[in-house]
């Protein structure tokens, strides 16, 4: 006979069977053509916010840090990505070119994560969120005036204009500022979409029930005791927010290559965005996986399903972040709930399914 | 005689943060929570003053002085209506909620106003200075918004002194404890979201004078300049909003005349990560020794 499952091997095979089958039944919809070309287009963001969500939520959630500037690695992520994708256009194989992009994202933002790690981890708090807020909008504003162009003589670099690149005659700027990178492959598709989710899942999931997790869980939860028995809190908590960056950076990666221009903005780098992934973790609870999927799906959807409602969707948006964040803690909600509690309705049933991974 | 001009135009740009920063360092002492609506504060003020002036003509000075009524029952009301009933819930949560409250005063400012930029009149009719036989011209914005900033440190460091100060002080120290002496909490909490937002109404009357374009996101970078400024001087502390306000708003002009513009935002937020790397808590923050 099979041995029994552990109850988190258990939970996390429904986590991953959850987004296999949501992935089908998607795919089936479209197939059959019951899906708005709007819905169509909304999938690849879609698992970009997933992907988000669920590594932020490992600096979050696991690591115990707030960080306001993780859009800042998903910028990262996408010039790395279009950057290279646009350089080596041609030169290999669609597929493998997508793979490596994907690759050499992550591992430049990870490169970043641990940059920005070593001075930023020191702090804690508040000052830790702001400090990563403002790296965050550095990187953007940093982005916006960058210029690379490539020639015979090879790279070359301006924080100024397209002038001062001193290309020669067969030079190409590739990264022109403010205008960002144009004509990026639209390499980015649903399946790859959500195979990247999975991978995501897989690495924090298995990280999350690893010695190197609990080594991590437990600077969360008490710092010093942590510390008293052995654990090195730098490298621990530089690995955590490493790998978050990096998850971060493919889905920068995924981003660049679903659209035709890539341009560092406020709306898609800056805080507002670091925010609103932010939003996603909590709402679908700090630490717990499976609810940072649900978030991110049903947040991306609320204001295009109030589309119909037009001006107050945003409105809509906000009244339900607050209505739901009072339901959620405030005493006298908490005692609503327990009285009405489907638990008591209907015995015990329903227990075990609220508990996260 | 331009490095002189740029430094005024810092120092009033600074003000403005200063007087702003105040605000989010009182509310972020005694509540201790990012209070992200904050920014979205200060463009209601903008907007209440610019319609009660050019929709009804309503005399400068009375218009501010609405404005500065209206964000102090708006600051009240939201902390009694959305912060009170999570004081003891997680902090993220506060945060979240606050993040709510931004996005809801933003769509509510745009489905009133849309998004199109509103021209705001100055309401300042002071003449502008010129010194150094016409070298160097201070403008009328300039001196009132220099001059407001002192006063209302002034005036906010005599308040700390008396019984409603202290007790605001008391409870920012320890919620528990000041209840316990008789502190009404709830009340003290209310006064300093009140003062915080009609400081934040003041606000927005001296930015949308000095920069007249007026949008519902008018509100948000100076909100999160000004929460830089409060970190750089030392949460919490009044002279801490004051000198933290002064260098980020120096800093952001000079970088933008001899440095670059599209970078100066970029030059701010290095400085305050050096800041912060060298004095963990802030130019004037208090150290805090931690108990194991």
């Amino acid at each position: 006979m099979k041995k029994k499952m552990s109850k988190t091997t258990k939970n996390n095979f429904i986590t991953y069977a959850m987004v296999i089958i949501a992935y089908v039944i998607v795919q089936a919809l479209v197939l059959s053509g019951s899906l708005s070309s709007l819905m169509q287009g909304l999938l690849v963001p879609l698992c970009i916010y997933v992907i988000l969500a669920l590594s932020l939520n490992l600096t979050v959630g696991v690591l115990g840090e707030l960080s306001l500037g993780h859009a800042g690695f998903m910028c990262i992520g996408a010039f790395t990505g279009a950057f290279f994708s646009k350089c080596t256009q041609g030169a290999m194989p669609d597929g493998l070119r997508f793979f490596l992009a994907i690759v050499l994202g992550a591992a430049v933002a990870a490169f970043f994560g641990i940059l920005i790690g070593i001075p930023v981890l020191r702090l804690r708090g508040d000052y830790l969120a702001i400090v990563t807020l403002a790296f965050g909008e550095i990187i953007k504003n940093v982005m916006n005036v960058l210029f690379i162009g490539k020639d015979s003589a090879g790279f070359h670099f301006s924080l100024k204009d397209q002038m001062s690149l001193n290309l020669g005659t067969d030079g190409v700027v590739i990264i022109k500022g403010a205008q960002g990178i144009s004509g990026t492959p639209k390499n980015s598709t649903f399946t790859i979409g959500v195979i990247m989710v999975l991978i995501t899942l897989f690495v924090i999931l298995n990280l999350m029930n690893s010695r190197t997790g609990r080594a991590v869980m437990a600077i969360r939860d008490n710092r010093i005791a942590a510390e008293s028995v052995g654990i090195s809190i730098t490298k621990y908590k530089l690995l955590a927010f490493s790998v978050s960056a990096s998850l971060a950076g493919i889905a920068g990666v995924l981003y660049a290559h679903n659209l035709a221009t890539l341009t560092a903005l406020p709306k898609n780098f800056g805080y507002n965005m670091s925010i609103m992934i932010l939003v996603f973790v909590v709402l679908g609870g700090i630490g717990n996986m499976r609810g940072s999927i649900i978030a991110a799906v049903l947040l991306t959807l609320l204001p295009e399903l109030l589309r119909g409602l037009n001006d107050y969707r945003m409105l809509i948006y906000a009244i339900v972040l607050i209505v739901m964040m009072l339901f959620n803690w405030s005493p006298k909600a908490q005692d609503w709930k327990a009285r009405h509690s489907l638990k008591r309705m209907f015995g015990k049933k329903e227990q075990t399914a609220k508990e996260g991974n | 005689m331009s490095f002189l001009s740029y430094l005024i135009n810092g120092i009033s740009l600074g003000s403005v943060y200063a007087i702003i920063a105040l605000g989010y360092s009182m509310v972020y002492g005694i509540a201790k929570m990012l209070n992200f609506a904050h920014g979205d504060v200060i463009m209601i003020g903008g907007f209440v003053v610019f319609t009660a002036t050019s929709a009804t003509g309503m005399n400068p000075l009375l218009a501010v002085l609405l404005s500065v009524v209206v964000c102090t029952v708006l600051g009240v009301v939201i902390e009694k209506v959305a912060y009170r009933p999570l004081r003891n819930a997680s902090p993220l949560a506060v945060l979240i909620t606050a993040i709510g409250v931004s996005y809801l005063l933003q769509n509510v400012a745009l489905l009133m106003f849309g998004a199109n930029p509103k021209s705001f009149t100055s309401v300042v009719k002071v003449p502008a200075l010129n010194l150094v036989g016409g070298d160097l011209i201070i403008s009328g914005e300039t001196i009132v918004t220099i001059v407001s900033c002192l006063v209302i440190m002034a005036a906010l460091s005599m308040f700390m002194k008396t019984k409603p100060g202290q007790a605001m002080l008391a409870v920012s120290e320890d919620k528990g404890a000041a209840q316990l002496m008789g502190v009404n909490v709830n009340a003290t909490i209310s006064l300093t979201f009140a003062i915080g937002s009609g400081l934040a109404a003041i606000a927005g009357v001296l930015l949308c004078s000095a920069y007249p374009s007026l949008t519902p996101y008018t509100g948000s970078m100076p909100g999160i300049k000004a929460f830089v400024a409060a970190v750089f001087g030392g949460i919490g502390s009044i002279p801490g909003a004051l000198i933290g306000g002064l260098i980020l708003g120096v800093i952001e002009i000079l970088s933008k005349a001899y440095i670059s513009s599209q970078l100066s935002d970029a030059i701010v937020f290095g400085v305050l990560i050096i800041v912060l790397l060298v004095k963990p808590t802030g130019i004037l923050g208090k150290k805090i020794s931690e108990k194991v």
